[in-house]
């Protein structure tokens, strides 16, 4: 018997503290099966968030530093102009990226900034205790929306992709999610694109991933993991929303895939 | 040279590699000069953020990159910094921070001020922590203050604030630049730059162990006692036999030396005392003074914040007069010399005929 | 029997996500608890496993080890 399947290397041994049936975990494991596959664990450095994935870097052996919340495109717009030879990517949550860091994410797909953004969709504010945030969904109870979001007062949920696809430097915006074996596996590849569009030094990439959170949800796992299924894909279709590698390829010979 | 494009000059000289900045009057002709010198020097960038506060986080990041960088606003702009200035303080990243500072509170005005002694100095984002202040009092010195903020901040792994002002920044003198560019970019040895060869390193301080974050507070306060014993600098004009002293910094100390030297012309024996490092602050140069000197008269572009530290080294050993104008307002020698007049002989100060 | 996997006990947080998608149906829950509270789930060894790794793709604890022929 030959082992088939086991922990990647760049991934470090450490149990993960998050909650039984959190994606952010799963999350992690293809970002390092990534990091293995492409050989590039030594050349990468990852911004986390503060947020439930803050403790990323107790679990991805890769250089990581901290931002501030909502800054991470800004510090890895800093960190790529002053090293381009390192592979940045910023692994942030709803609220960081679409709430308080929406002018920072915004700004840096415009300035095509050769960074990868791995954006956790989880329709809340995780670490916090589960506040409403910006892709929370119509309808939807969060401890600051508790009656259920109301369009009239809270408005709706943002689809952070579709408006960063309409940034020009943008080149590469798929959404994806973790909460089933093919999306999964849809996930890892959607990864591997945007790291091959930062090597390929083509703009700015971005994988948002829709990802259960039973615990602020008040579900267990796997209903939240259906509810990811029947409700949060019709608000955010899964799919590819932007791909312009192939024309921008400035090597001209190999596209992004 | 303008003093704007001084500072942009002494910064490049000094090896800075990155500079990120926001257009704010009255400092556009740093972030001006850095886009037409330094965009387009090999291994440098040049980035004009979207606000001020992508601004200092882009400073944090390539910091961490291990190079030097600098930013730079007004007054309204460093209000938006404060947060990432506390980030690099903990994370013990250098940076340059230059501030030419103009009216305020609010939009305030685009005049020259020193309303942002409090904020620099006390550190306007949160947590214990310091930042070296440089307070330059010409163009010559914004350049000869640029070069040493660098070194500073390097050899102590700290942000480096320059507190100048609208009017410096927009004055023109004579500048004579000490350094050449370095051949090579430094690069710090701490540089995070992917963990080739070595282990994956983290670069943060958000801790679930209190006592983390305590022996952070304590090592980084070790380091501020290092900075106060040995980086401490001020100038001292006429002191000796002076029974008062004019206690200034930046700008303002220029326009009391105006005053002072008519005073002495006058028979006044008046000396200053201008503090180049607001932080660390000379206290006990300025507690000797007393031994010396009958008055102090503290003289600042502002409601009066300098005079909190003046009072702290005094002690009241002596008694100490303030004189001030806010709002952008900058006063003449002559209404100087009227103040330090009516003061000397308010005081009985003795004259020399 | 053409595959097998392991599961960490200890490691793994009993949120049976593997247990709902793998084809079949070879993982159960055991009777024990882990150290950290948790009830880990445990392997079938009789069950007729293919090694396909599906449970390993979707455990969110990485601690699915996966063997086959």
């Amino acid at each position: 018997m030959k082992k088939v399947y086991r922990r990647p290397k760049s991934l470090k041994r450490a149990a993960f503290h998050y909650c039984p049936g959190c994606g952010h975990s799963i999350i992690h494991r293809l970002l390092t099966e990534v990091f293995d596959e492409m050989n590039i664990q030594d050349r990468v450095i990852g911004i986390p968030p503060p947020g439930c994935s803050v403790f990323a870097y107790h679990y991805l052996d890769v250089d990581m530093a901290e931002s501030a919340h909502g800054r991470g495109a800004a510090v890895a717009t800093g960190l790529k102009r002053a090293y381009p030879d390192a592979l940045v990517f910023t692994y942030q949550g709803d609220g960081d990226l679409a709430a308080i860091g929406t002018a920072e994410t915004i700004h840096a797909a415009n300035r095509g900034e050769r960074i990868t953004s791995i954006f956790i969709n989880n329709a809340v504010y995780g670490m916090t205790g589960g506040q409403m945030a910006p892709t929370t969904l119509s309808n939807m109870k969060t401890t600051t929306t508790p009656y259920g979001r109301d369009t009239r007062l809270e408005g709706y949920p943002v689809r952070m992709s579709e408006m960063v696809a309409l940034v020009k430097g943008a080149v590469y915006i798929e959404r994806t999610a973790v909460n089933s074996p093919a999306n999964i596996r849809k996930t890892k590849k959607a990864i591997r694109k945007a790291f091959q569009a930062q090597i390929d030094d083509l703009g700015y990439s971005l994988v948002e991933i829709l990802s259960p959170c039973p615990t602020n949800w008040k579900m267990n796992p796997l209903e939240s993991w259906q509810w990811v299924e029947n409700e949060m894909t019709k608000e955010f279709p899964l799919g590819l929303i932007k791909d312009i590698t192939r024309e921008k390829d400035s090597t001209g010979k190999r596209d992004a895939d | 040279m303008y003093g704007n494009a001084a500072i942009g000059e002494a910064a490049i000289r000094a090896g800075c590699q990155c500079y990120f900045g926001y257009p704010i009057t009255p400092q556009n002709e740093l972030t001006e000069y850095m886009a037409t010198n330094l965009s387009r020097r090999a291994g440098c960038s040049f980035v004009q953020a979207e606000s001020e506060v992508s601004a200092i986080n882009m400073v944090y990041g390539a910091s961490l990159a291990g190079v030097r960088t600098m930013t730079s606003s007004s007054s309204p702009g460093i209000s938006l910094k404060q947060e990432g200035i506390s980030y690099l303080a903990a994370c013990e990243l250098p940076a340059v921070i230059v501030n030419i500072s103009r009216g305020g509170p609010g939009l305030g005005s685009i005049s020259a001020a020193q309303s942002d002694y409090f904020q620099s100095t006390r550190g306007g984002g949160h947590g214990d922590y310091r930042t070296i202040v440089l307070a330059p009092s010409s163009v010559q010195e914004l350049a000869d203050l640029t070069h040493r903020a660098f070194d500073l901040a390097d050899k102590y792994r700290i942000p480096v604030i320059i507190l100048g002002d609208g009017m410096l920044g927009q004055m023109m003198e004579p500048v004579e630049f000490k350094y050449d560019a370095p051949s090579e970019l430094p690069v710090r040895s701490d540089a995070l730059r992917g963990a080739k060869g070595r282990p994956s390193r983290i670069v943060k301080t958000f801790t679930s162990k209190p006592t983390d974050l305590e022996e952070l507070n304590w090592s980084l306060f070790r380091r501020y006692r290092l900075i106060e014993k040995e980086e401490t600098t001020y100038e001292i004009y006429m002191v000796e036999d002076a029974e008062l002293v004019v206690v200034a910094f930046g700008v303002a100390a220029r326009i009391a030396k105006g005053a002072i030297r008519n005073a002495r012309a006058n028979g006044l024996k008046v000396g200053m005392f201008r503090p180049i490092t607001l932080w660390p602050f000379p206290y006990e140069k300025i507690s000797e003074l007393t031994q010396t000197t009958k008055h102090l008269l503290v003289f600042e572009m502002n409601m009066g914040q300098m005079i909190e530290d003046v009072k702290l080294a005094v002690e009241g050993k002596r008694e100490i007069s303030f004189y001030g104008r806010p709002g952008g307002v900058i006063p003449t020698p002559s209404e100087v010399l009227r103040v330090i007049t009516r003061l000397y002989y308010q005081k009985g100060l003795k004259i020399e005929k | 029997m053409k595959g097998y996997i392991e599961i960490d006990q200890e490691l793994c947080k009993g949120c049976q996500i593997c247990m709902a998608f793998c084809p079949k149906d070879s993982i159960s829950p055991s009777d024990k608890l882990n150290a950290n509270g948790y009830l880990p789930v445990r392997f079938n060894s009789d069950g007729d496993c293919t090694g396909c790794a599906t449970c390993a793709v979707v455990c969110p604890d990485v601690v699915i080890e996966v063997y086959r022929e």
